[in-house]
């Protein structure tokens, strides 16, 4: 029976994390190299906890399926990461950062980490300037900032449009100095294909190597998961092509709970669609939200050119229906909105498609200002539309991005197997039911830089691990398994792609697990999806062998996670009667189409174990807000 | 909205690994001028599936163009031939009907060819961790605005900083040389003030371990520049040469033997 | 001196040698042409300024060996460099689209340099050779060099070889001034524009004024 302790320290909130730190127990320096740790993944979250627990003199394994750990998908991350720092004199503070943050979950996620993330925030700015991470600056040399969705302070830090990129090659770069110095050891081209779990502790893990198709096995004495989000359970996402939940759902299906599958982000700024050959959909950062108004035609299936629609016939919806977070509203609600206009048929040419525009900000701020600050974004976007931004309004329509939920991890991110832990967006920790705009980044480095490295010293000096040899029969047991699960996958020699079985499990997802969800739509999508992953393990076909490059492979290991992974993400939306953050659910909405939250019974962390044959046991974490009343989320 | 489609002639090299020869295999593709390069692949190779053959080996990752992953010589210029893009971010809209497109991998000694269109770059990683870093313990760092970079110097940075780390500097050149990939890393540290403790150290370091890995030297013919899709200056390669020799100049006892 | 030996043995090393004895022949080319000029005011102005070189020989010995090595160090390194570059990408391009990334100067220094290279052998075999070692027909002991030059400007093939290799030439500083200047780090978007077109310049310079002398001799004194 599995018991939800989330270990949060007891005291004000202000001084939870400094009593905790000084509560935790301590590795001594020359003991630390006796301890193995394995990482896998090195975005953000995985390559500064390699980084930071190789610093403090541990011996680290960090595993990642790419060639580079710089190629992981935090690169991508655009518009820039939020910090407390209040540089601009306007009023922010830790506690309106986590002010912010709680409400911009609505009122889904712990106060306390939240707390703590915000506490920390700072202190990531410092790090990362340090290590020479190149943010916008202003003329007299300090940091420039700027605002971002669901914040009426500028508190965002960035650079250019590839905060991300930035912020990870200098998280990469200090991994790397730890590889120089000895203290990590990389493992480039390797996935993990399952978790090995002893005497109920995480011992080690099971990869195959993508070169040559081996079976590896590694053990440590503990083990974190920074492996990112699973958005690409609708094909179509902004995550990148090899973004998967493989390593956490299958550490899941070895015992760790599932907490808040439903809880998905549909990022409203995304470039719309443009065919069936759509391989992934790019976003466009929010930032661009700063300066470019939103809107569309108050007339239905208007198909004049935007440019020839008058100023009297556009409806700049967000302004008008949130005036004072106007196009700076949070995610969710943008997304929700946008599609709202387009179900009427507002879209752009009737489309699924809205104005992105940025006449008026060009005309009070001069080509050459709006050039400095999204010059990049506007090239890419006239890369991929082949239109140009500077004098068409830009086409958006929301995507796919994130994803709130993610292993059930306590206040030291470890999950409930002793011995794993789990950090970044594959934890569902500190977004609730939706994430502000820049805090993904901040939380990855949060977790890595500052969070982990205490938390680790502590279960290592109170729960002692031994170190597990591979030859361990369980070890073997595990590795048979990865095996029989690649020749079954090699056997089916059916008639469907890999590919072609993703994309129906993608529509399905959209359509009745998307933005907004309703029961006869849930259920539908459960049987469906049961019948597609029938389907998938009957009739898919998957060439080549596994003792080499095998691609295809790859992909259909991961679909085969995400042909289940998506029930319980169905699941768990139909069990949730209400609407909150990211999950939309029809039925429970306000006369004015807002979310209408139910914390009378559904203040709690859903949290999900897997049983035998697909069936799942709830297990609730209930929430409790001392310091942020639950109010009706308004940024009217 | 579906413009008309094309279709191409596809010269594409397949090589089953590192170890055998390869060789150019033709496909006939009809694609909509909407798709990317890389979603005419996607395409391709679900054909290949579906008849149960073995698709094209190459590798993508963010298509987005930030994250490097991709890298095509596409028409004998690495990254296709609109410049300052990588391959995802190249259209059909850009070829014509009736093109025939001649598909190679990098390269290079340093980028072994794996399978078909896949490389190891994993010689560059071996270059950063090499030096590529500034010595900033998680801790110890100062208020963020306590040291002053001034905007211009920030900016010089970033440009320097921007780079992918794709390899198609290497890919372009004649002499497959490495030279703007690690001026590029060696110039966003050493241009900022954090950076300076280890300046001389790390060119020194760096540049030792390219110089090892097989990549040839720069006879500066800016290929890199004009190729590399985030537009990265052969500026820097200058400013690596003169670290470097400064760094061999200075009176302090190198550790770089 | 290890450091000096790793130095020049590194990628950076190899590069900055090719431009520092390529800066050297740079200047030395100018100092030649200046001398050469002489040739259009007639035998005495040329003949008394080889006279005048001839005067400080022992100066000039020395510069001639400095020359030397710096000609000898750029051949050498060069090929070296090439050698090993070549080895840097074992596979070629079956299509190859160098054409539309980079110029042609800067990808053919190793053919123009070679070409060069024959021309100075050829070049060295007739006039440093007929001048200092080998006199025939007495003409360099009675200081008679313009008699020498003019000789040989008068046969179409000599004359050819010679323009060709001064085109040649030509390309090859016009890749190599900048060239240097990038190396030594001297690259900045002020002045790196103006040298590129001073590097231009002086190229045309050097193979129009090296190949005038040729044809205008070949002209005024007709065909033998």
């Amino acid at each position: 029976m599995i018991k939800l302790d989330s270990k949060i320290p007891s005291g004000n909130i202000s001084e939870k994390w400094t009593n905790h730190k000084f509560n935790l127990k301590l590795v001594n320096p020359a003991n630390k190299r006796k301890y193995t740790i394995i990482v896998v993944g090195t975005g953000l979250a995985g390559a500064s906890a390699s980084a930071t627990l190789g610093e403090l003199g541990y011996n680290v394994l960090t595993f990642t399926f790419h060639d580079s750990a710089r190629r992981a998908h935090s690169i991508a991350a655009q518009g820039g990461i939020n910090a407390a720092k209040n540089y601009q004199n306007d009023g922010d503070s830790i506690f309106r950062l986590f002010y912010d943050t709680i409400k911009g979950g609505d009122f889904r996620a712990r106060e306390a980490n939240v707390y703590r993330l915000a506490e920390v925030s700072g202190n990531i700015i410092d790090q990362c300037v340090s290590q020479g991470v190149p943010f916008a600056r202003e003329y007299g040399g300090l940091l420039d900032n700027r605002s971002f969705g669901g914040a009426q302070v500028s508190r965002t830090f960035y650079a250019k449009g590839q905060t991300g990129q930035q912020l990870l090659l200098g998280a990469v770069a200090s991994m790397n100095r730890q590889i120089d110095l000895g203290n990590v050891k990389l493992f480039t081209r390797r996935e993990m294909l399952d978790l090995v779990v002893i005497d109920g502790q995480a011992k080690g893990i099971v990869v195959r190597n993508l070169i040559t198709g081996e079976i590896e096995k590694y053990s440590a004495h503990a083990v974190v998961l920074a492996t990112g989000g699973y958005s690409n359970v609708f094909f179509l996402s902004t995550n990148a092509m090899n973004c998967n939940a493989t390593a956490i759902w299958r550490a899941h299906k070895r015992g760790a709970l599932f907490a808040n599958p439903c809880f998905t982000q549909i990022h409203p700024t995304c470039l719309p669609i443009h065919g069936e050959s759509q391989s992934k959909l790019t976003l466009m950062s929010e930032s661009l939200r700063n300066d470019g108004r939103v809107w569309v035609s108050k007339f239905k299936n208007d198909m004049r050119h935007p440019n020839d629609i008058p100023e009297e016939e556009r409806d700049y919806y967000l302004e008008r229906k949130y005036p004072s977070f106007g196009n700076l509203s949070p995610r969710d609600i943008s997304s929700r909105a946008a599609k709202e206009v387009c179900d009427e048929g507002r879209g752009v040419h009737g489309g699924d498609a809205v104005y992105l525009d940025f006449r008026d900000a060009i005309k009070r701020l001069g080509k050459k200002v709006i050039e400095e600050r999204y010059g990049n974004l506007f090239e890419i976007y006239q890369t991929i539309t082949g239109e140009n931004p500077y004098e068409v309004p830009m086409k958006i329509y929301p995507a796919p991005h994130y994803t709130m939920g993610g292993l059930w991890v306590d206040y030291n991110l470890m999950s409930n197997i002793p011995g794993l832990f789990v950090i970044g967006e594959a934890n569902f920790s500190d977004h609730g039911a939706n994430r502000l705009g820049a805090s993904a980044l901040m939380q990855g480095l949060a977790d890595g830089y500052f969070i982990i490295p205490y938390t680790m010293g502590d279960y290592l000096a109170s729960y002692k691990p031994s170190l597990v040899e591979t030859s361990h029969p369980e070890f073997e047991k595990v590795k048979n398994d990865v095996e029989d699960l690649t020749k079954r996958l090699l056997s089916i020699k059916g008639k469907r792609t890999v590919d072609d079985i993703h994309k129906q499990l993608g529509r399905i997802m959209w359509d009745k697990v998307g933005m907004s969800r309703n029961e006869k739509g849930l259920k539908e999508a459960i049987s469906q999806i049961r019948e597609l992953r029938d389907e998938f393990w009957s009739n898919v076909n998957v060439p080549g062998s596994g003792n080499d490059v095998n691609q295809t492979l790859e992909r259909a290991g991961r679909v085969a996670d995400y042909l289940e992974l998506g029930e319980l993400m169905a699941i768990d939306a139909l069990h949730r009667n209400e609407s909150c953050g990211g999950h939309f659910r029809e039925e429970y909405q306000y006369e004015d189409g807002e979310a209408k939250r139910d914390d009378e019974n559904y203040s709690y962390v859903a949290a999900w174990e897997m049983k035998d044959n697909f069936n799942w046991e709830l297990h609730k974490e209930n929430l409790t807000f001392e310091y942020v009343k639950p109010t009706v989320r308004s940024y009217k | 909205m579906e413009s008309k489609k094309l279709n191409l002639k596809l010269k594409i090299w397949r090589q089953k690994n590192s170890n055998s020869v390869g060789s150019f295999v033709d496909y006939n593709v009809t694609v909509s001028p909407d798709a990317s390069f890389l979603e005419m692949l996607d395409e391709l190779n679900n054909n290949l599936e579906s008849q149960g053959l073995e698709p094209i080996a190459f590798e993508s990752d963010c298509r987005e163009g930030i994250c490097g992953t991709c890298g095509l010589v596409i028409n004998g210029q690495p990254h296709g031939p609109i410049p300052r893009i990588a391959t995802c971010q190249l259209h059909m809209r850009n070829f014509k009907d009736g093109d025939t497109i001649w598909v190679e991998p990098f390269r290079a000694k340093a980028f072994p060819v794996i399978k078909d269109l896949m490389v190891d770059r994993s010689a560059f990683d071996k270059i950063l961790q090499a030096g590529g870093y500034i010595s900033s313990n998680v801790g110890g760092a100062p208020d963020a605005n306590s040291i002053l970079i001034p905007k211009e110097v920030a900016s010089e940075a970033f440009d320097a900083a921007s780079c992918i780390g794709c390899g198609a500097c290497v890919a372009a050149c004649k002499n497959a040389s490495a030279m703007l990939f690690v001026s590029a890393k060696i110039s966003h540290l050493g241009l900022l003030p954090q950076g300076q403790p280890e300046r001389y150290r790390r060119v020194e370091r760096m540049i030792k371990v390219m110089d090892e890995l097989g990549f040839g030297s720069c006879t500066n013919t800016y290929a890199c520049e004009a190729e590399c899709p985030k537009g990265i200056s052969v500026k820097f390669i200058a400013r690596m040469n003169r670290d470097y020799l400064a760094a061999k100049l200075k009176a302090s006892k190198s550790e770089v033997a | 001196m290890d450091w000096l030996k790793t130095f020049l043995n590194s990628s950076i090393g190899k590069k900055f040698l090719m431009a520092l004895t390529g800066s050297f022949l740079i200047i030395f080319l100018i100092i030649h042409l200046i001398g050469n000029i002489t040739l259009f005011f007639g035998p005495e102005a040329f003949n008394g300024y080889v006279k005048k070189l001839a005067s400080i020989k022992p100066l000039i010995r020395v510069i001639e060996v400095v020359l030397f090595s710096a000609f000898l160090l750029h051949i050498f390194n060069g090929v070296r460099l090439w050698i090993e570059n070549k080895k840097a990408r074992p596979v070629e391009y079956k299509i190859n689209g160098s054409d539309k990334n980079s110029s042609i100067f800067s990808r053919t220094m190793f053919v123009s340099g070679s070409i060069v290279f024959i021309f100075l052998v050829l070049h060295l075999g007739t006039f440093f050779w007929r001048f200092n070692i080998h006199d025939p027909m007495n003409l360099a002991s009675q200081h008679k060099y313009y008699e020498i030059v003019t000789h040989f400007f008068s046969y179409w093939w000599y004359v050819l070889v010679y323009v060709i290799a001064m085109i040649l030439l030509g390309f090859h500083l016009n890749h190599g001034f900048q060239s240097a200047f990038q190396t030594f780090g001297l690259n900045n978007k002020k002045y790196t524009p103006f040298i590129k077109k001073l590097g231009t310049i002086y190229a045309i310079i050097m193979a129009v004024g090296f190949a005038s002398m040729p044809i205008y001799f070949f002209l005024i004194g007709g065909a033998k």
